[in-house]
């Protein structure tokens, strides 16, 4: 029906004047990721979709066009690791839905939960950011802040994939169920036994590794569970009967959603691998602090990697003091695709400034800028979509005064789907307000 | 005992005999003398020349510094690092006790600080309480002990704090549901955070007043009584004659004029407004009680009183005639400083120096050491980072670090000696696997 309704409206206009979401910028660099720069060059904007990128583009009669002499044309960023829309303030619980309660719980949506007046929204599109996922994440229904969190949940639910502008949350969408979020088990972990970091602490070894064991046949077991249920669903057997739980999973066992394994050692990706070696699902890598030996092994099976801040502390005291810096680099000397993700909030906006440095310490500047744009579309299956500026893709853009991995860049304008969006926020109405107090 | 004298003479005599360096070709940052492209000149520990055209000393070590961008040693006017213990939370008032007793010099974060530039840090106690314990200025010389570290002549100070931290302890609800022995502490309320305030300084009055009257009778030549030691009011009566700083954690524009207000009443003031994330709605009155701010570049919503936090704060107090500063409170922000100033020229377009004034000569103002630091002129101390780019680019990276004309930090000697730190790191760790093997117990040390 939708598509359809769509059908009718790109045949509707008689002039290219007609729609906001038709224009044509021009005089400007454009930077596309998966082509070279264009200088001097034009992007053709059609009802929100690219419909042509070159120097020589002649306007259409009656466009809008926007000039951007000297100024820069980029893809929008997409953070793959967010909690957008779920979280306002971390530390106060009734502004946060990021984990709910239980070990196991696929049927879990974000999208649905996504606030899309949430000021987080606002606050990190005017960096550029288009994008991202937003994810469930800790478990305990008592909020996603740095205190007493409780025990984390195995699998927690589905991320989902939405544009930084909309109505609705409907509006929004990109991809509903665009990966399922799993915890790998790890030794020490309190794993859902004991509760909080103390608990942890007061584990011995065999303690941790038991409970370590338990919760990876547990997962297992869930695993074989889904098969069951799928088996018998198939067979339609007589005493079937529908399990949220279990209908969420199918996508994942079928492979067609890809599992987003939270894997910070080098030792719980191997698990990780091991598992969807195992249970034959498609796994994404989710804020890996290390990548030891396991680069040819995602290399081999083709698992990306969504990396977390650049910007962070060596996980060890005696690691290179420059460990997390290096990171992005080794991924990219691995052969192992990757995008960035921010995993949290407050410095989605920050994402390109994760990328910049990964540059400063190694990786080579057109793989930064991908990992905040291509590579992220396409780990997310949309890169038919976004992530480039690419005849039929929408125009997701950013129009920008430099670099817009450099902190000192100013955005001037985006575009999610060809809209031009307002760059007004919180931020932005305190700071005139207090400007202007006598 | 003479032996170690005669040791300790001859270390001193080799330092003062440490050979001049040069860093020639150089674009310098002064920050308050221009940017220039030429050489610097280090004796002595001090800065001795800064010029175009500069001639070496026959005997001193020259650093080429082709392409690169030297800069004043960064700033921090709040950290926690290097330091064993943070909060003395038990009670509201715990100005007895100072983070110079738990100086950590081992800390790992003191190096990784240096490899991003930072030279100087105000190590400061926790935000538990309304009035914390007392503050630290060190230099981060990595390798020497706690007491090599401290900042001498640097201005003691204390930290206080308002808001939902001092009032966490007396209002639990941010805690763990069902957690178990919560002792109720006073204050619960942004009320009584003022008043745990007033109180103290009440009592530190009465305090300054008891040892007046006893000095003055004395003078007098009349019998007296020397009034108790009371080491909890003693830097408190410190504050009220002016010898130690106010270093004040705080969000809220209410909070913040409350302090300013209290500080008025009792004839102190505040040397630094921490946090300060909305300073920028009451930036009048903190300019015109004169009183620094120290602020996040680009932190909110983290916590309520955050979310009302603008990445514009430091642009527009600096505008309002506030002496800025941008710190970390994190042993990982810590170490990109450089990258949260470069914020500033996005957020409010501040210029190229006065973003790099926010990490350099502010927090020394703030800190009043900018007569030894915080900018790269003749007579300073030689506390320098030299970037492989402007340091106000995302893509730059820190080479070296000096502190008094001494290498604290090499990047390409950090990169050298890894191999061997590896070797030693698992020989260390077969040897362990070796001694678990022969199930023999890990010998310990004789009681």
């Amino acid at each position: 029906m939708k598509w359809i309704a769509l059908a009718v409206f790109s045949v509707a206009p008689l002039t290219w004047a007609d729609d906001a979401t038709t224009f044509l910028i021009r005089g400007a660099t454009v930077h596309p990721v998966a082509s070279p720069e264009i200088d001097n060059g034009s992007v053709l904007v059609r009802d929100g979709k690219i419909v042509g990128i070159g120097r020589n583009l002649t306007a259409p009669k009656g466009i809008k066009i926007i000039e951007a002499k000297g100024l820069h044309v980029y893809p929008g960023m997409i953070d793959s690791g967010t909690q957008m829309g779920l979280s306002e303030i971390e530390s106060t619980r009734e502004s946060v839905d990021t984990g709910e309660l239980g070990k196991y719980t696929p049927q879990l949506r974000a999208e649905i939960a996504i606030n899309p007046d949430s000021e987080h929204i606002s606050v990190t599109r005017v960096n550029g950011i288009t994008s991202v996922i937003s994810l469930p994440l800790s478990g305990g229904g008592e909020g996603g802040g740095r205190r007493g969190t409780p025990p984390p949940s195995t699998i927690a639910g589905q991320a989902a994939l939405v544009h930084l502008d909309g109505w609705t949350w409907e509006d929004m969408d990109i991809k509903k169920s665009a990966g399922m979020a799993l915890r790998m088990p790890i030794v020490a972990a309190p794993g859902g036994r004991g509760g909080g970091p103390d608990a942890a602490a007061r584990l011995t070894y065999s303690d941790a590794k038991k409970n370590y064991d338990a919760d990876l046949r547990d997962l297992h077991e869930f695993f074989q569970q889904v098969r069951r249920y799928q088996k018998a669903k198939t067979a339609n057997e007589k005493d079937f009967h529908p399990d949220l739980k279990m209908e969420a999973m199918l996508p994942v066992i079928e492979g067609k959603e890809p599992l987003i394994v939270f894997a910070t050692r080098e030792r719980a990706i191997r698990d990780a691998v091991q598992f969807a070696d195992q249970e034959k699902v498609h796994a994404i890598i989710a804020n890996p602090r290390e990548l030891g030996k396991m680069g040819p092994e995602l290399k081999a099976r083709n698992i990306p990697a969504i990396l977390g801040p650049t910007l962070d502390l060596p996980l060890r005291d005696d690691d290179p003091y420059d460990a997390a810096y290096t990171l992005p680099s080794q991924f990219f000397k691995a052969g192992v695709k990757f995008a960035f993700g921010s995993f949290d909030n407050q410095f989605s906006r920050d994402l390109p400034y994760q990328a910049a440095t990964a540059v400063a310490f190694g990786l080579p500047y057109e793989e930064a800028l991908k990992a905040v744009t291509l590579n992220a579309a396409q780990i997310w299956g949309v890169a038919d979509k976004t992530g480039s500026i690419e005849e039929g893709k929408w125009a997701d853009l950013m129009i920008t005064d430099g670099d817009p991995l450099e902190a000192k860049t100013q955005v001037k304008q985006i575009f999610i789907k060809g809209k031009n969006i307002d760059l007004d926020n919180k931020q932005k109405r305190l700071y005139e307000k207090y400007l202007g107090r006598p | 005992m003479k032996k170690l004298c005669i040791v300790a003479g001859a270390f001193v005599a080799a330092a003062l005999a440490a050979p001049p360096v040069v860093i020639q070709n150089a674009t310098i940052l002064t920050v308050t003398k221009g940017t220039l492209n030429g050489s610097i000149l280090i004796r002595d520990g001090k800065i001795a020349d800064v010029a175009e055209h500069l001639t070496a000393p026959t005997d001193a070590q020259v650093i080429d510094a082709s392409g690169q961008f030297v800069m004043p040693g960064i700033i921090d006017c709040h950290s926690h690092i290097a330091a064993d213990s943070i909060n003395e939370g038990s009670v509201s008032v715990s100005a007895m006790v100072g983070i110079e007793d738990v100086l950590n010099p081992g800390d790992i974060a003191i190096y990784r600080a240096l490899a991003g530039g930072v030279t100087t840090a105000n190590i400061l106690h926790g935000s538990a309480n309304a009035i914390g314990g007392k503050c630290t200025v060190v230099k981060l010389r990595w390798g020497k002990d706690a007491h090599d570290m401290i900042f001498q002549g640097a201005m003691p100070g204390i930290k206080f704090a308002l808001g939902e931290n001092p009032k966490r302890a007396g209002n639990p609800t941010g805690q763990r549901i069902g957690a178990q022995n919560v002792n109720y502490r006073y204050p619960a309320t942004r009320m009584g955070v003022e008043d745990v305030i007033r109180e103290a300084f009440t009592e530190a009055k009465a305090y300054q007043q008891s040892w007046k009257d006893y000095n003055d009778k004395v003078a007098r030549g009349e019998a007296a009584i020397e009034p108790r030691r009371d080491l909890r009011l003693e830097p408190l009566v410190e504050v009220l004659e002016g010898k130690r700083f106010v270093h004040a954690h705080c969000y809220r524009a209410d909070e913040i004029l409350m302090l300013l207000r209290v500080a008025d009443e009792f004839g102190f003031k505040i040397r630094t407004l921490q946090h300060v994330l909305e300073g920028y709605k009451v930036a009048k009155e903190i300019a015109e009680h004169g009183a620094g701010a120290s602020t996040f570049s680009d932190w909110w919503a983290y916590k309520l009183e955050a979310f009302d936090a603008i990445p514009y704060n430091a642009a527009l107090m600096m505008r309002k005639g506030v002496l800025v500063s941008l710190n970390s409170d994190s042993a990982e922000l810590m170490r990109h400083l450089n990258d949260e100033a470069a914020k500033t020229m996005k957020y409010g377009g501040l210029n190229e120096t006065e973003a790099l004034s926010l990490i350099t000569i502010n927090p020394a103002k703030q800190l009043a050491i900018d007569n030894h630091v915080g900018s790269i002129e003749v007579g300073k101390d030689a506390d320098l980072a030299i970037f492989d780019k402007h340091p106000l680019s995302n893509f730059a990276k820190v080479e070296k670090v000096y502190i008094d004309g001494e290498l604290y930090f090499d990047r390409n000697k950090d990169l050298a000696e890894r191999t061997a730190q590896e070797a030693e790191k698992k020989k260390l760790l077969d040897k362990e696997k070796d001694l678990l093997r022969r199930n023999a117990p890990a010998r310990r040390p004789a009681a």
